[in-house]
């Protein structure tokens, strides 16, 4: 197993003021993985995201992404990293073709590959009656699926979900899930924070982060073992019991 | 220059799809400015006078219906008590009160000389001051008439006699509309581009977009670009239709040149446009945004020269218009349109003008930033 | 009661937490009445001119210091021919030619008479007509001092006398109009905004599934603005007093008194605005239109409502600030007592009552 390392950190560390919100990191991620972020709130996952994506500057330590450092190259990032953030964030008065138009072009798509990719979309997603409609007319679930499908438009190697499933029914977070695995299968690196647990086990590999710091980093089943746990429900539980920060 | 396409897509589709905002665009000028100059009509006409009058003779009630007659003034109250005339100021039904002491007639005649007063109601101090102005011109003339009656016009003159004439240019008719409407016109595009632009960056701060945005590899520069663009369009659009509506219902048509009014209308919208937008990259939320930029644009307009002239302003009020970009624009409109100045005459504000346009963009550009 | 208190506690966390709105809230009035009091002034002063001066002889010299030292006028340059008048008044550098014609002096002294002659730049009629007239008496002036040995006969000397702002101050007309303006701005635009943004971010609901009356929720988020207007008030009187030199003339409990109705009236039509907005834009949109340009054309301090057209007049009576600026300017600078502002305090209490009224009416369909 010598596969490229898509994401790595080394004591990474962001502080607002005297509270250190992420306290010296370190993990990989290999390329095609599933990786899980997990976490309590406020345990610095979403700050730790934010970092690697470019939108917030690390304290100190040491973070490349797709090979780019993350202090100097950050443009280069963001020209392969897709991102979906915990609040929907397509734009509601465009409608879901127009959406996915802007996105394409920002990347720097041709209208070829545009036109065509927008199709397979709206196939897969079997939504090509509503390719017209302004995106806030649409059901919650529609909408996530929509913002996952245009995060990996420009075909990104990373993409990176913060909560993507908040506030959906499980039929629809199962079909999220699904969309996940087929865009891993082609190659695609997928991190994900949830505190969700049964999507930990759909992940390759998970971290579970404790007031800024990582405390276990594995495969579901080895964690399980680890912690002498049924579910991850239960290892998520012992871990999480030791945390003295509480809430976002 | 392809992403910018894709983003300027983004913003007009944007734009045209939200009814408050076209509200704004078309609606709101023509509005105004079809009321507006109505209601800014500063010329000063109608002055209500009481009159004191305890002399109750010929002469007095010749200067009364000499004063009364002019278009200026109205007769707004006539008694013999200074008191009740005094009343009628209190309650805003009399401007100037003019009184005319007891024997007046008498002491004119017989000693060679008269005492009147006038007193104005100086809250309004342009009001008192040009009507206080146009009675004693009137006062003059009768008493140049009185004296003709008296003494025979003599053939030659012993008394030393300068003769003023006066002219009024650009502006002959004295139409207070030609000197407002430029200037509104100014107001009305300084309001809807700096509120439109202000609030734009914002909104998306409060929606999320943004972080999907800067995500992207879109640059800085593209993303101001983007902005700026469409208000600067519908900016221009919105002169259009201000010019068209000026000559359509107030018959002005500018002396000088469309290309320089629109020339530094250009230059004038990038400054204000990234006003707003150097705003809004402060702002965290759209109320702040509101208010920063409603706070702003009140102390510019009131110190744009709109009304109030800037050189009877103190020294350093006079300074700080200099930093003022609407009182440049409000100056530039009236050269323009009135009395056809052109480019020569203007170089000057242009240069402010593009100074001011690359110090408001620059440092939004500068402020505005994709990582915290 | 208890419940109401503790939504009143909570609606000022949030604006004191907001540490750059409550900043500029409060500092707001502070620059306006400053700035506007001192830079703002009605009066025709130091305006630029410039002189023809055709003859060259000392008369004409003696005429022209005496224009230049008066503190209408500012001699900026003495031009030399016809030519050089359009581009000047082109370029904007003056507002007046004063042209005086050739042999000026010998006119004077041989013939006993003499002309002169002004253009004024008329694009602002009013300056120009004030100009005119300034100058105007002062030519005559001067005429009087070179023939002050002839006594002239049947002379009339009127005496002018200028009430409740002999200096002219343009304070006197703006502190009236900028109270009203920024309690317009803080109590009407900053209460309908925060509502709307209530209800934009969904929070709104979740405040209406409480037990309390959905008319205290919202009337809990007026409270703040009340106190915080209410210590504009004290700011602006005092700065007009101390500052500016503004005297309070008639009673000061009268004047707050109103100025707290006035505030009334303005929270109200806040919330008005705000039953009736789904965005903070549209509330935003209908506070500019509907209040901050009627405020500032049509109350009176601005532009003279009596020479507006008829239509516009009527309709300046449905303008709140109109009322309240007459109360201002009748109380601080008239001296007037209850008795002369009654119809203005009657009227304004009426337009709370309605607004009120109409507000929570709408609230409650709303909630059916």
């Amino acid at each position: 197993m010598n596969q490229t390392k898509v994401i790595i950190t080394d004591k990474l560390t962001k502080r607002f003021g005297g509270f250190t919100a992420v306290d010296a990191i370190c993990f990989e991620v290999t390329k095609g993985e599933i990786f899980g972020f997990l976490g309590a709130n406020g345990a610095g996952k979403t700050t730790a995201m934010r970092m690697l994506c470019g939108l917030s500057f690390p304290t100190s330590g040491k973070a490349m992404v797709a090979g780019f450092d993350v202090y100097k190259e950050n443009e280069k990032i963001k020209q392969n990293i897709g991102y979906m953030s915990q609040k929907f964030s397509l734009y509601e008065d465009l409608t879901v073709k127009e959406n996915m138009q802007l996105y394409g072009g920002i990347y720097g798509k041709s209208n070829a590959f545009i036109k065509q990719k927008t199709e397979s979309i709206l196939t897969e997603l079997d939504i090509k009656k509503e390719a017209n409609v302004l995106v806030k007319s649409l059901p919650l679930g529609w909408k996530q699926k929509l913002a996952f499908a245009v995060a990996i438009f420009h075909e990104p190697e990373i993409v990176f979900l913060d909560e993507p499933t908040g506030g959906v029914d499980p039929v629809a977070r199962r079909e999220f899930w699904n969309m996940i695995y087929n865009a891993a299968a082609t190659g695609v690196t997928v991190f994900v924070t949830t505190h969700y647990m049964d999507e930990a086990e759909y992940c390759n590999r998970v971290s579970i982060m404790v007031d800024g710091k990582i405390e276990a980093l594995d495969t579901p089943h080895q964690l399980k073992q680890t912690y002498n746990a049924g579910s991850m429900d239960d290892v998520f539980l012992k871990l999480a019991r030791k945390a003295v920060r509480t809430g976002d | 220059m392809r992403t910018l396409k894709f983003l300027l897509q983004k913003e007009f589709r944007q734009i045209f799809r939200d009814p408050a905002i076209i509200r704004l665009i078309f609606i709101m000028p023509v509005i105004q400015l079809m009321i507006l100059p109505w209601a800014a009509d500063y010329e000063i006409k109608n002055i209500q006078l009481a009159v004191v009058d305890l002399d109750h003779s010929s002469y007095s009630q010749k200067l009364i219906s000499k004063i009364t007659s002019s278009k200026y003034f109205q007769l707004a109250h006539y008694s013999s008590s200074y008191e009740s005339a005094l009343e009628e100021v209190e309650h805003d039904r009399a401007d100037l009160i003019l009184q005319i002491p007891p024997s007046f007639e008498k002491e004119l005649v017989k000693e060679d000389k008269a005492q009147l007063f006038v007193a104005g109601n100086a809250i309004n101090g342009v009001k008192a001051n040009l009507g206080a102005a146009y009675i004693r011109n009137i006062i003059n003339d009768f008493n140049q008439s009185i004296r003709m009656e008296w003494i025979q016009l003599p053939r030659f003159s012993a008394q030393t006699q300068i003769e003023v004439t006066s002219s009024n240019w650009f502006n002959p008719l004295m139409n207070y509309k030609y000197f407002m409407v430029p200037g509104i016109l100014v107001i009305l595009l300084t309001m809807i581009g700096a509120n439109l632009t202000a609030i734009n960056i914002v909104r998306e701060k409060e929606i999320g977009t943004i972080e999907q945005i800067n995500v992207t590899p879109v640059k800085k520069i593209q993303f101001i670009l983007g902005k700026l663009i469409p208000f600067w369009i519908i900016g221009l659009f919105v002169l259009t239709l201000g010019l068209l509506i000026a000559r359509l219902i107030y018959g002005i048509i500018p002396a000088g040149s469309f290309f320089t009014i629109y020339a530094f209308a250009a230059l004038y919208l990038l400054a204000i446009l990234g006003l707003g937008l150097l705003v809004s990259t402060y702002a965290a939320t759209q109320q702040q945004a509101m208010l920063i930029s409603f706070f702003l644009m009140m102390v510019f307009i009131l110190l744009g020269g709109l009304y109030t002239s800037i050189d009877s302003m103190p020294r350093w009020a006079q300074i700080f218009t200099k930093f003022n970009p609407v009182s440049y624009f409000i100056e530039v409109m009236r050269m323009v349109v009135l009395k056809g100045s052109g480019f020569a005459d203007i170089k000057y504000h242009m240069l402010t003008m593009l100074g001011f346009a690359l110090v408001f963009n620059g440092w939004a550009v500068f402020s505005y930033r994709k990582r915290s | 009661m208890k419940q109401f208190i503790s939504f009143v506690k909570k609606e000022f966390y949030h604006i004191f937490r907001d540490r750059r709105t409550m900043f500029i809230l409060l500092g707001m009035p502070v620059v306006q009445i400053v700035l506007f009091g001192f830079a703002l002034t009605n009066e025709v002063k130091n305006s630029r001119i410039a002189v023809l001066d055709h003859a060259k002889d000392n008369e004409s010299s003696v005429l022209i210091n005496q224009l230049d030292a008066s503190k209408y006028f500012d001699v900026q340059q003495i031009i030399q021919s016809d030519h050089e008048i359009e581009p000047i008044f082109k370029q904007g550098k003056v507002k007046m030619v004063v042209i005086i014609p050739p042999s000026f002096q010998e006119d004077l002294r041989h013939m006993n008479k003499s002309s002169i002659q002004l253009i004024a730049d008329a694009s602002d009629p009013n300056v120009a007509n004030t100009l005119t007239n300034y100058a105007t008496a002062l030519i005559m002036d001067y005429q009087k001092s070179i023939t002050q040995n002839q006594k002239i006969p049947y002379t009339i000397n009127t005496e002018v006398r200028m009430l409740y702002n002999p200096q002219l101050k343009g304070a006197y007309n703006f502190v009236p109009g900028v109270m009203a303006m920024v309690l317009l701005l803080v109590c009407t635009m900053m209460t309908a905004i925060t509502i709307v943004r209530e209800k934009e971010m969904g929070t709104m609901e979740v405040m209406l599934v409480s037990p309390m009356k959905p008319q205290l929720v919202v009337m809990a988020k007026a409270v703040p603005y009340l106190l915080l207007s209410t210590i504009n008030i004290a700011t602006i009187l005092l700065l007009s007093v101390f500052v500016l030199e503004v005297p309070i003339n008639g009673s000061i409990v009268l004047l707050v008194a109103a100025s707290i109705l006035f505030i009334l009236v303005s929270l109200s039509l806040g919330l008005l605005i705000s039953s009736g907005a789904e965005s903070q834009q549209t509330a935003m949109f209908i506070s500019l239109v509907a209040l901050f340009l009627p405020t500032i054309m049509l109350s009176g301090f601005m532009f003279p409502i009596e020479n507006m057209p008829l239509p516009l007049r009527t309709f300046s009576n449905i303008v709140p600030a109109k009322w309240y600026y007459n109360i201002v300017k009748g109380v601080m600078i008239k001296g007037l007592n209850v008795f002369g502002i009654w119809k203005e305090l009657l009227i304004l209490t009426g337009m709370m009552l309605f607004f009120l009224t109409i507000a929570i009416r709408q609230f409650k369909i709303r909630l059916q």
